[in-house]
């Protein structure tokens, strides 16, 4: 994916990086939602009481978009 | 107790609410207070991805294969990842280009084509059918169920009631109603709606409250928390293996994957995810928010959905309650009235701004983009002529409205009942990703031309038909089509069984539908693509898309016509109606700091402007063609810019030529006149000269004459007297053949008839022997001479007796003008880099400033000559500067007068001269 250019009041600098961080979560994110690492918790067995499957999409879709804000959030 | 009026009450008190939020919102945004300008309420609006199916559909899909629902949602939380580069860019071009949708921005991007726009839209309203009906059937069936209430019963077949009493019509009918009142109460020029983006973002907070409420209830109040639920659930087998399904589904992790892929491109090319995301965003940062605002209400919004569906699978007996009306069901059974109004009320909410902005953004592109296009090619309709269009406008959007909801309720009556919420959906998800090829392909490679698109879109589009539309229908046993037609194949092929084509096996529909129809769409589009050829404009449009952020300043000068601008006002009136036109160009020329909509030019500028405005109600390829037709802008082709650019090189190269002429001309006038001006002067210089010349001769001949005559008459005169009157006779006859000589001597040194012996000469010497030449005059005269030369000076190339004449002659001049007795002659030799100079110095009385330039013409003799006339004959100068001048050299003049002159004369050294030569 192409990196553009950044629009006025952000250097180039923090644009490029903050461009690079979101691809890496992109990357990050495809890795978890998939195989091979979904099957290691499709499991019959449960997590504080919740099907450990659940608990580990709803968590680790938690810790995207915390990850995503704590980058879109930061002031470069 | 829930009566059926008390349903509707509600549902109608929930609907004002909605309107008076719109309409706050927009008078907010006409006094110039936008409410919808910040980041929330833009990630709220995005939230119009969560309808009904997200609100009903999701448990029902839980219920049934655990959790197979989420790829719906992790898809877009990835694809927003990427959203920061894709749809950023999308925002920037639409914003530049004036783009009102999906279809407008296709068609663009392929040189404005009207056949392009005209495929996306039919495929993208063919497409969301399915996606419409998903939401009529989900409403209606939450109000017949809440009808029954406290009873839970599920509703009658469609195909058992007549239309007349089927709820789905009347939801089809009041949902275009609300649209029509809500999308097209006037005609936008940018297609941004405020007010519903307000509307919106309010549903998407009603339908999560509502859905949470549920959750909690189900969690919280019919178990004790989530361990309890899921303790409970693990107890019975088959609940026991939906906490760890993957893999044992149909398709497995493949069919995970696709549905993932599916849903990243639905967030893009939904329709309605277009319109909120990249049409109504009112600022581009915006989006660094809702980067993860908007994943986080998914997550919101989800987090309830399996304990639900685990909770109805506990409740209530296997086959008794479709999983699908958990959501509703559940609080009902418990009789918990106002939960379960609320619960219909975040239905109604979730499927409402589904169908509000799916359905306006539909109804933009098969107006702008369908029937506009054909409109205006109608020429019977004569609509080019019309004054006032914008009514028009306004009405094939309602008319659009009203056929897509009945297009979904007709959907619903064939295929609805055969199908789960989600996949029915899912069909919908399938169509748009259609889109993806042309659109991503279009804003990052230049290369993809308009056939190319058209391939692609053409050729998905029908895999799609024939792999899931056809066999939905077939499913439903309409058309005629039996189950034997998914079975065996058409014409008893089994190679071609839609379900399973060509013999691909083991995967679900939805994955099978997603690998053929993307195979032959991106195939075509990239194959064809490579193989045509783009036209000039579909060019520009390909680099004005994909260079969207390296561009900067306007793009004026793309149109080459020039028209006048109140036909272009008269144009866009008759679009968006006289008075926003003029309101439009009244801005137009405020900001160009113009006195009046009079003074503005119809320059290429306006013309962009007005074909921008234009573009906003029509689309962009209709307003290319409307602004053309006044603008009367030729289409330019490749080879006319390459004509265009030939005749420029040549017309530059003649021209240069002709200047180059031309200052030749002009050189040659000015040498002419000059020359002109010269021979004019010589003309006057020969008449004097003559005049002069006998009046020279005259005066001695008349002396002459008169001595002789005196002679002749009186024989009686005394001889000493004779002896002296013979005198004056001979001098007078010396002066003349001096003169004559001199004349003669003139005119052979200027017609260059004179005999040159050019001999190297020692200067000192030359100047010696005419000092001593000379040297009795100066003593008679009594004026003494001297010689001032330091060391001997370079030799000169010359003729000795001609520089011998200028000497003499200068020295007798001297001699002439110096006082008798004081007279002082200086000569003094010198000599620089080039040249030898001489000077000859007195202290006579010297030439006034005004003589001095003319001493050197011919018979000018300095003086009174009437009283004073000094000797000579005013040739001797005129001769000396021709020698002089002959010789390469220079005589002149200085004087003070009083104090005496001193003329100079320089020769050019040997040397010098032999390099010269």
């Amino acid at each position: 994916m192409a990196m553009d250019k950044a629009p006025l009041g952000e250097t180039l600098k923090t644009k490029g990086a903050r461009g690079a961080r979101l691809v890496c979560l992109f990357l990050l994110g495809c890795l978890l939602f998939n195989y091979p690492l979904m099957a290691l918790f499709n499991v019959h067995a449960t997590f504080l009481g919740v099907p450990v499957l659940y608990a580990y999409i709803f968590f680790a879709w938690a810790l995207l978009i915390a990850l995503v804000a704590a980058v879109m959030e930061s002031k470069g | 107790m829930l009566q059926g009026w008390v349903i509707v009450i509600a549902a109608f008190a929930y609907i004002g609410l909605l309107f008076a939020i719109a309409y706050y919102a927009d008078s907010r945004a006409e006094a110039g207070h936008s409410v919808i300008a910040n980041p929330w309420i833009y990630s709220l609006s995005l939230a119009v991805y969560a309808t009904a199916w997200t609100f009903y559909g999701s448990v029902g899909r839980a219920a049934s294969d655990g959790v197979g629902f989420l790829p719906i949602y992790i898809g877009p939380t990835l694809m927003i990842l990427l959203w920061w580069f894709v749809v950023r860019k999308m925002i920037r071009i639409a914003k530049l280009n004036r783009i009102t949708s999906l279809a407008d921005f296709t068609a663009a991007r392929y040189g404005r084509s009207a056949l392009i726009g005209g495929l996306v839209t039919v495929i993208a309203v063919i497409g969301i059918l399915p996606y419409i009906s998903l939401q009529l059937k989900a409403v209606s069936t939450s109000f017949q169920l809440l009808l029954q209430y406290p009873e839970v019963v599920m509703p009658q077949k469609t195909g058992e009631v007549s239309i007349m009493q089927d709820t789905a019509f009347y939801v089809a009918l009041f949902m275009a109603l609300f649209t029509i009142a809500f999308g097209t109460r006037h005609l936008d020029v940018a297609e941004r709606h405020e007010g519903m983006v307000a509307a919106i973002a309010f549903e998407s907070i009603v339908k999560l409250v509502a859905f949470v409420a549920v959750g909690l209830f189900v969690t919280f109040g019919m178990y004790d928390g989530f361990g309890d639920l899921f303790r409970r659930a693990a107890q019975r087998p088959d609940l026991a293996n939906l906490m760890a399904p993957l893999g044992a589904a149909a398709g497995g992790y493949a069919g995970w994957v696709w549905l993932t892929v599916l849903s990243m491109l639905a967030i893009v090319f939904l329709p309605r995810q277009f319109q909120v995301a990249v049409i109504e965003n009112v600022d581009e940062k915006h989006l660094k928010r809702a980067v993860w605002l908007f994943p986080l209400y998914m997550l919101a919004i989800n987090l309830f959905v399996l304990p639900i569906a685990f909770g109805g699978l506990l409740h209530f007996p296997p086959g008794y309650v479709d999983a699908d009306t958990f959501v509703l069901t559940l609080p009902m059974a418990h009789r918990v009235e106002g939960l379960a109004l609320l619960v219909f009320i975040g239905g109604l909410s979730a499927a409402t701004g589904m169908v509000i902005v799916e359905t306006i953004a539909l109804s933009t592109m098969v107006c702008n983009d369908l029937v506009m296009p054909v409109l205006l090619r109608v020429k019977a309709l004569r609509l080019t002529e019309q004054r006032d269009l914008s009514s028009l406008l306004l009405d094939i959007r309602r008319a659009a409205i009203i056929a897509i909801l009945l297009g979904g309720y007709l959907y619903y009556l064939i295929a609805g009942e055969a199908y789960a919420l989600v996949s029915i959906g899912l069909i919908s998800f399938a169509a748009v990703a259609q889109f993806a090829p042309a659109v991503i392909g279009g804003i990052y490679w230049k290369g993809g031309t308009r056939a190319g698109a058209l391939a692609g879109l053409s050729a998905g589009f029908a895999v799609w038909i024939y792999t899931l539309l056809l066999p939905a229908f077939a499913k439903s046993g309409w058309f005629g089509m039996q189950v034997d037609f998914l079975d065996l194949g058409p014409w008893g092929v089994e190679l071609l069984r839609p379900t399973q084509l060509f013999g691909l096996t083991g995967l679900d529909q939805i994955t099978h539908a997603m690998i053929w129809s993307m195979l032959a769409n991106a195939g075509l589009y990239l194959g064809v693509s490579v193989l045509s050829r783009q036209s000039a404009s579909e060019h520009a449009q390909a680099t004005l898309f994909v260079d969207v952020f390296t561009q900067t300043g306007e793009r004026g000068s793309q149109w080459r016509g020039a028209t006048s601008a109140s036909a272009l006002q008269t144009l866009l009136g008759r679009f968006l109606g006289p008075a926003r036109a003029l309101e439009l160009f009244s801005v137009y020329a405020r900001e160009r700091g113009l006195k009046s909509v009079d003074d503005i030019e119809g320059d290429g500028e306006l013309v962009h402007f007005a074909e921008l405005q234009l573009a906003g109600a029509i689309g962009a390829a209709s307003a290319r063609a409307m602004v053309g037709t006044v603008a009367q802008e030729e289409p330019l082709g490749l080879d006319q810019v390459m004509t265009i650019l030939d005749e420029a090189s040549q017309v530059i190269a003649y021209s240069h030529q002709l200047e180059e002429k031309q200052r030749e001309l002009e050189q040659a006038t000015r040498d002419l006149r000059a020359a002109n001006e010269r021979l004019q002067e010589l003309d006057r210089l020969k008449d004097d000269f003559v005049s002069t010349v006998t009046h020279e001769l005259r005066t001695p001949l008349t002396s002459i004459r008169a001595f002789s005559e005196i002679l002749h008459d009186h024989r009686d005169i005394d001889p000493a007297e004779q002896q002296r009157f013979l005198g004056l006779i001979i001098k007078e006859s010396e002066r003349l053949t001096r003169l004559i000589n001199q004349v003669l001597d003139l005119a052979k040194l200027e017609s260059g008839m004179a005999e040159w012996q050019t001999t190297e000469l020692d200067l000192n010497e030359l100047v010696a022997d005419a000092v001593s030449t000379t040297s009795q005059m100066f003593k008679s005269r009594g004026v003494s001479v001297a010689t001032r030369a330091g060391a001997p000076v370079s030799k000169v190339m010359a003729d000795r007796d001609r520089v011998t004449q200028v000497m003499l002659n200068l020295l007798s001049n001297a001699v002439k003008f110096c006082p008798e007795g004081t007279g002082l002659v200086e000569v003094r030799l010198a000599e620089d880099a080039n040249t030898v100079r001489i000077d000859v110095r007195d202290n006579g009385v010297g030439i006034s400033r005004e003589n001095i330039g003319v001493i050197f013409e011919k018979f000018r003799q300095v003086g009174d000559t009437l009283t004073d006339k000094p000797p000579g004959t005013g040739l001797g100068l005129a001769i000396c500067r021709q020698i002089v001048d002959h010789f390469g050299g220079r005589l002149w003049a200085e004087s003070e007068p009083g104090k005496g002159s001193t003329f100079s004369f320089t020769l050019p050294k040997t040397a010098v001269r032999a390099a010269a030569d």
